[in-house]
């Protein structure tokens, strides 16, 4: 009974928080929002104007009572159109290139931070199919020149964003295609680059690398006899953590799993400590491979969070996952190729044995456990 | 570099504030009211506007006209908060905006709405230039020292301020330089002389009285004369209750004093300002309040929007609310930074401290600890701060 009355406090509380919660209509400057698609050789777009910045150009509210109806509006959809248009030009190539026609279809009504915007859906038509499109936008330059019209263009799978407005009121964008082979170049070069400054999952693997060379043999760590095992030992390792990764990081990329970001970022920063004390106290000895497929699922979240943070084409999703995930592994190879050789080639020395093999894992697991409390008590004590 | 990287990095920003998600409506019927304006047309207010803007329509070459319907533009989004009409004050006078020479009168203005935008050399220009041509532009001088104020140019303010005194009702020029005054070591002085000049200008207007007891208040308020401040702060609030930086302000008071609850109570119907809604949205943190969660989204929906037209106006607000909302020290520090750049009051000093702090990194304090010695400005918060930033080190 105690229980059931905490629940329906509980969900009063809920209850009242959204009831009470009437999202205030902020003060902002005046933007309008268009977004043009080129799509199968089809211009499509929408345009959304605020209806008080419509009100104050042309005069919406027709019996003055500071309210605008549905009714009031839909009565001059007409000019609303016409008065928009006359403010829009899109020319194919430069702004002395060929003009296209653009119309407006049946206005709705959508719901911003500022209010109520009218939706205008634009058809483009141009004379031919445009290898560069330039806008020309003017609306409220004489009544608002604070108005900035918020422009975002997809085509070619790039999206490119513009501000318009008085200070920059003709603007040209190239829709030649991003070549995909740069656009993939780039997400690799990503992928590269955050597996060199992502220093957890660097002494992660590096955990998992430095018993490579060496055998558990009862109480200690011996020397591996040939390098052939020592390069076998590594692949497993390397192949477990890239397929477990990449798995996490599909599933988190296309938004079938998510987790909250301080707790994946928490236990990326557990297996660091627990992967360095195994090298210490070993449980794993043998199958290494399954510790460093276990967490790789982990790290695959944290890849995820970077490259949603990077930015996702909408329609080049598996060019970006593809390209960055390469990157990561051949970050990841490029480590491997200098570490085995080193290690290998020191592997029977007491420098590598107890000081880099016990202390170095020490040190690795004293790093990330501070990390871990950084992670989930919310401070900051490392530089990185 | 094929397409540029910005472009990916904008691009998600810009998603976040476009409709993507939200598919437009058609409402159920004619009658559906679907935005409220500001004020109906038949609102004192309203009708004086719309007579401005006839008298503009008939002659927008006129200067004055064209002034006097920016001016009142601009006292509307001073008084609501609105920048829309810094927008329509610009298009009153867009014949001299590009202008190299404009009438003094018009000067005047642009510079009120070229500070708004943060423009600060710009509008000194254009005031140093009005008043060179017309030294009797008392409005101009006055500008002159807020904006030299802001940028902790106190011996161009204290010239501002003497030039202003003759120009200006008594009350006006003695807190123009008791303003001046409680920055440079003479917060005493300062308050006391505001006193005096309250006192013997009983019959000074609503407005006038109340601009003079918001100075007299924060000046109690920094020296840590905590009754007196509120005083002062209460009667201003007496007067007229929608001045937005009075309200900011005591609202920003009551927080340090752990009064929470009655920011919420004070601010409740005032979420449309930016300014305003970021004191509700720390106050509902402080005392958790339910709303808590909802305010701070809309705070970032508002901070979205106004990266993505490339304002940046909102850093000294947005820094405060990376730290004290989303707790994000470093992000704050960042802002607040490029805040103190442009402006250098009270606030963006304290603002940069606390970030500094929170970031646990002194040496991004240096520009405010520098300040503090060279003004000898006394304040009893910038000085706990700075103690604790000195432990730091």
């Amino acid at each position: 009974m105690r229980a059931a009355l905490h629940r329906v406090g509980a969900l009063l509380a809920l209850v009242l928080a959204l009831v009470m919660h009437a999202p205030a209509q902020a003060h902002k400057p005046s933007d309008s929002y268009l977004t043009i698609t080129l799509a199968d050789d089809a211009i499509t777009g929408r345009w959304d104007i605020a209806l008080r910045d419509l009100d104050f150009a042309i005069g919406l509210d027709a019996d003055g009572d500071g309210a605008i109806t549905w009714g009031e509006v839909r009565a001059r959809h007409v000019e609303i159109a016409a008065y928009a248009l006359a403010r829009l030009a899109v020319h194919v190539d430069g702004a002395d290139g060929p003009k296209c026609t653009v119309e407006v279809g049946a206005q709705a009504i959508d719901d911003h931070t500022d209010g109520s915007y009218s939706v205008l859906p634009l058809t483009v038509r141009c004379p031919k199919l445009p290898k560069r499109l330039t806008i020309d936008y003017r609306l409220f330059a004489d009544l608002d020149p604070q108005h900035r019209g918020l422009l975002y263009l997809q085509a070619g799978g790039v999206a490119r964003s513009a501000v318009l407005g008085p200070q920059a009121p003709v603007q040209s964008f190239d829709l030649k295609e991003a070549s995909r082979l740069a656009q993939f170049f780039d997400y690799l070069r990503d992928g590269v680059w955050h597996i060199w400054i992502g220093f957890d999952h660097i002494l992660f693997l590096l955990s998992l690398l430095l018993p490579a060379v060496l055998v558990w043999g009862g109480r200690q760590w011996r020397a591996a006899e040939t390098f052939g095992a020592a390069f076998w030992s590594v692949v497993r390792v390397v192949t477990a953590f890239t397929a477990a990764h990449s798995i996490t990081l599909t599933l988190a990329t296309l938004g079938y799993v998510s987790l909250p970001s301080r707790w994946v970022e928490s236990a990326i920063a557990a297996s660091v400590v627990l992967a360095a004390l195994n090298n210490v106290w070993p449980v794993f000895h043998g199958r290494r491979w399954m510790v460093a497929f276990g967490f790789g699922l982990i790290h695959g979240f944290g890849f995820a969070s970077v490259l949603v943070d990077l930015g996702l084409p909408r329609d080049a999703l598996a060019l970006a996952l593809v390209g960055f995930n390469l990157g990561v592994e051949c970050g990841q190879l490029a480590i491997v190729a200098v570490f085995l050789p080193l290690a290998f080639s020191l592997r029977r020395s007491w420098f590598y044995r107890r000081l880099v093999m016990i202390g170095g894992s020490l040190v690795i697991a004293v790093l990330a456990a501070v990390w871990l409390c950084e992670r989930l008590f919310m401070f900051k004590v490392l530089p990185f | 570099m094929p397409f540029p990287r910005v472009a990916l990095f904008l691009a998600p920003l810009l998603l976040a504030v476009l409709p993507a998600g939200a598919v437009p409506h058609v409402p159920s019927s004619d009658s559906v009211v679907v935005e409220r304006l500001p004020a109906r047309a038949t609102d004192p207010r309203m009708r004086e506007l719309i007579g401005l803007r006839a008298a503009w329509r008939r002659d927008p070459a006129d200067a004055n006209a064209a002034v006097r319907l920016a001016q009142a533009y601009f006292d509307q989004a001073a008084a609501e908060g609105d920048p829309r009409y810094i927008g329509h004050a610009q298009a009153a006078i867009g014949l001299w905006w590009e202008r190299p020479d404009p009438p003094p009168n018009v000067r005047v203005v642009r510079a009120m709405l070229l500070q708004y935008g943060h423009r600060f050399g710009e509008a000194v220009a254009d005031l140093d230039a009005a008043v060179a041509q017309q030294p009797g532009l008392g409005e101009a001088w006055a500008w002159l020292a807020g904006i030299h104020m802001v940028r902790a140019d106190y011996a161009q303010a204290r010239r501002a301020c003497t030039a202003l005194a003759p120009l200006a009702p008594p009350l006006i020029a003695t807190g123009c330089m008791a303003y001046v005054d409680s920055l440079t070591g003479r917060a005493q002085p300062a308050a006391a002389a505001l006193r005096a000049a309250l006192q013997a200008d009983g019959g000074a207007g609503a407005a006038r009285r109340q601009w003079v007891l918001t100075r007299l208040a924060e000046i109690e308020e920094h020296r840590g004369a905590v009754a007196p401040a509120e005083a002062a702060y209460r009667e201003a609030l007496g007067l007229d209750r929608s001045d937005v930086y009075l309200l900011a302000a005591y609202a920003d008071f009551l927080l340090d004093h752990n009064r929470a609850a009655e920011v919420l109570v004070l601010l409740k119907d005032r979420a449309r300002a930016d300014v305003l809604l970021l004191r509700l949205a720390l106050a509902a943190k402080r005392a958790k309040d339910p709303a808590q969660a909802g305010w701070a989204a809309d705070l970032a929906a508002r901070f979205a929007a106004a990266q993505a037209r490339g304002d940046t106006t909102h850093q000294k607000e947005e820094a405060r609310f990376a730290l004290a909302v989303q707790g994000q020290a470093e992000r704050a520090l960042a802002l607040a930074q490029a805040n103190y750049v442009l402006q250098r009051e009270v606030a963006d000093a304290r603002i940069l401290l606390e970030a500094a702090l929170a970031a646990r990194q002194p040496a991004a304090a240096a520009p405010v600890l520098q300040w503090m010695a060279a003004s000898g400005v006394e304040s009893v918060t910038l000085r706990a701060l700075a103690a604790r930033i000195g432990a730091l080190r």
